[in-house]
């Protein structure tokens, strides 16, 4: 034995003392060695919930808008007409006595914003009554973003993801009649009293005239803290400085599938259009976790900041389509509530981000020349 | 080089085993949470919140794990194992310590391309390493859903070869990177 292979030699030495395996035992101990792994694989897939093929999953959510509004190459699933914005958010800096979040502190900060119509038709004819929202992106000057997404209601309709995926399946049209079945829909409230509800008060808030004078809802509530450490629960809405008009839902003598959009654009490029951002602050007995449930009227609100609109732009050639508006994406010092819609909305969110990603763009019914017109 | 050998190192260093078992707790957890949140809606943004660091936290893990491997002296290989074996689980090796770089880097890459603030921590983000293309993005999503698949297959062959050799053949394999000292 030599002095340079004493290391190799002296391992083998000690595996020479060991007898070797008999065949029904290498058989059991091979056997083991399969199923450790098999049960380290089996735990994968538990996880990633291949056991339970009935749960709601981002991708099956997905699935449940491409059932009922087809697949539309390079749109959003949900809000897929729309059209770009930009602008700039001024602080006037009281919101920093409730959060510490860089956007409250008073400066001005770049806006994208995106406004769209609900539905996963991004040709659909505008009409007065359908759901508007309001995208935005807060550039803050740290590096950090704020988005949110909101809509023109005052309370959602639905207060679980699995009651949104319930509604949008009753609202499938039937393929004789080409329209919701009604019977579904009737199902549907009959077990979700939240939603019939909801729809009263939402019925109680007419809708204006357009995009440029409605009321923007951020529906969830959050949780702001300020530079001590106190939080407190929030909701947030725009209110706009053009004046309300009640919206037109008579006379379609000219049917114009543009109708809202073309408003909007002719609005902005008159004048930059405004809203106020005001803070809603709730208090302990005010319900965080239900986004059909309204705070009552008396709640102290703030106005803590300007945003202002002034350029419009077609989804073809504005970065705002390539945008996900995660109302999860927040700065430091707003945190999500634990209403279940949140973290529902930020996964299919990007559920649908990612599919759209890399789909092959379709043109947008808001084209650039509607813009420039 | 014979006589430094002939003291018998029959362990990986201290620093080393330390360096594996962080490494192999850290890339269990990221793989189940990285499959657990595409399949949640309650769970997403909080595991999301969390998959984000992690990966950071590994791939800073991982570069220095590799610098100090590189200045350590390694155990030789068990005599049981042919000169082929070896080069396999050399290679593995290597394989092992590319996905655990480039999966991180593929993941900050692949939040660039969306347009995604890299947020760490509070008001901690990282800065964008891609322009903003969502087409580089579904490129980008693709290859991190590939690259974790072809990293949860390393983990399991090396897991797997590791309980043939130290159960079945018997060859004290996993007393190397044990983590406790053996004598």
């Amino acid at each position: 034995m030599s002095d340079t292979n004493l290391s190799t030699d002296s391992i083998a030495s000690t595996e020479r003392q060991l007898l070797p395996l008999t065949r029904a035992s290498r058989f059991v101990r091979l056997g083991g060695i399969g199923v450790v792994l098999l049960s380290v694989a089996a735990a994968f897939l538990y996880l990633g919930g291949w056991f339970n093929p009935e749960a709601l999953t981002p991708p099956r959510f997905a699935d449940g808008f491409e059932r009922v509004d087809g697949i539309h190459s390079g749109f959003r699933l949900n809000h897929a007409k729309g059209v770009c914005v930009s602008g700039s958010f001024e602080s006037n800096g009281r919101g920093t006595r409730l959060s510490k979040a860089v956007v409250f502190k008073a400066g001005r900060a770049p806006i994208i914003g995106r406004f769209s119509l609900a539905g996963g038709n991004p040709y659909v004819a505008d009409a007065p009554g359908m759901v508007r929202g309001l995208g935005l992106l807060f550039h803050l000057p740290d590096g950090e973003e704020w988005r949110t997404a909101m809509i023109n209601t005052p309370v959602f309709a639905v207060n679980s993801p699995q009651g949104f995926y319930d509604r949008l399946l009753a609202t499938q049209p039937d393929p004789e009649t080409g329209k919701p079945d009604p019977k579904k829909m009737a199902v549907f409230l009959a077990n979700h009293p939240e939603t019939v509800q909801a729809t009263k008060i939402i019925q109680s808030h007419p809708a204006s005239s357009g995009f440029e004078n409605s009321t923007y809802y951020g529906l969830n509530s959050f949780w702001f803290m300020d530079a001590s450490g106190r939080s407190i629960p929030v909701r947030w809405s725009l209110a706009p400085v053009q004046p309300f008009a009640p919206a037109n839902t008579t006379g379609h003598a000219r049917p114009d599938n543009n109708r809202l959009f073309d408003v909007l654009i002719a609005g902005i490029l008159q004048r930059p259009l405004l809203w106020h951002l005001i803070i809603t602050i709730g208090q302990a007995s005010d319900p965080i976790n239900d986004a059909t449930i309204p705070w009552p009227d008396a709640r102290e609100q703030m106005d803590v900041g300007t945003l202002t609109l002034d350029h419009v732009e077609s989804e073809e050639t504005n970065r705002c389509r390539d945008i996900n508006f995660d109302p999860l994406v927040l700065p430091e010092g707003m945190t999500p509530s634990d209403d279940p819609l949140l973290s529902a909305r930020s996964a299919v969110y990007s559920q649908s981000f990612t599919r759209r990603a890399g789909e092959n763009k379709l043109p947008s019914a808001v084209t650039p020349s509607e813009v420039r017109k | 080089m014979s006589t430094s050998l002939a003291t018998e190192q029959r362990q990986f260093t201290a620093l080393m085993r330390v360096f594996h078992w962080l490494t192999a707790a850290l890339v269990l957890t990221i793989l189940g949470i990285g499959v657990a949140m595409l399949a949640s809606l309650a769970g997403y943004h909080r595991l999301v919140s969390i998959h984000r660091p992690l990966g950071i936290l590994i791939l800073i893990v991982v570069v220095i794990r590799f610098v100090n491997r590189h200045y350590s002296s390694l155990p030789p290989f068990p005599a049981s194992m042919s000169p082929r074996e070896r080069s396999i689980a050399s290679a593995f090796e290597l394989l092992l310590y590319a996905l655990l770089v480039v999966q991180p880097l593929v993941g900050w890459g692949m939040l660039s391309a969306a347009g995604y603030p890299v947020t760490l921590y509070g008001s901690l983000h990282l800065f964008p390493i891609l322009p903003h293309n969502v087409m580089l993005y579904a490129v980008l999503r693709m290859a991190h859903t590939v690259l974790a698949y072809l990293l949860f297959f390393t983990f399991l062959a090396h897991f797997g070869a590791v309980l043939f050799h130290t159960c079945v053949v018997r060859d004290g394999t996993f007393s190397r990177m044990a983590p406790w000292t053996s004598r």
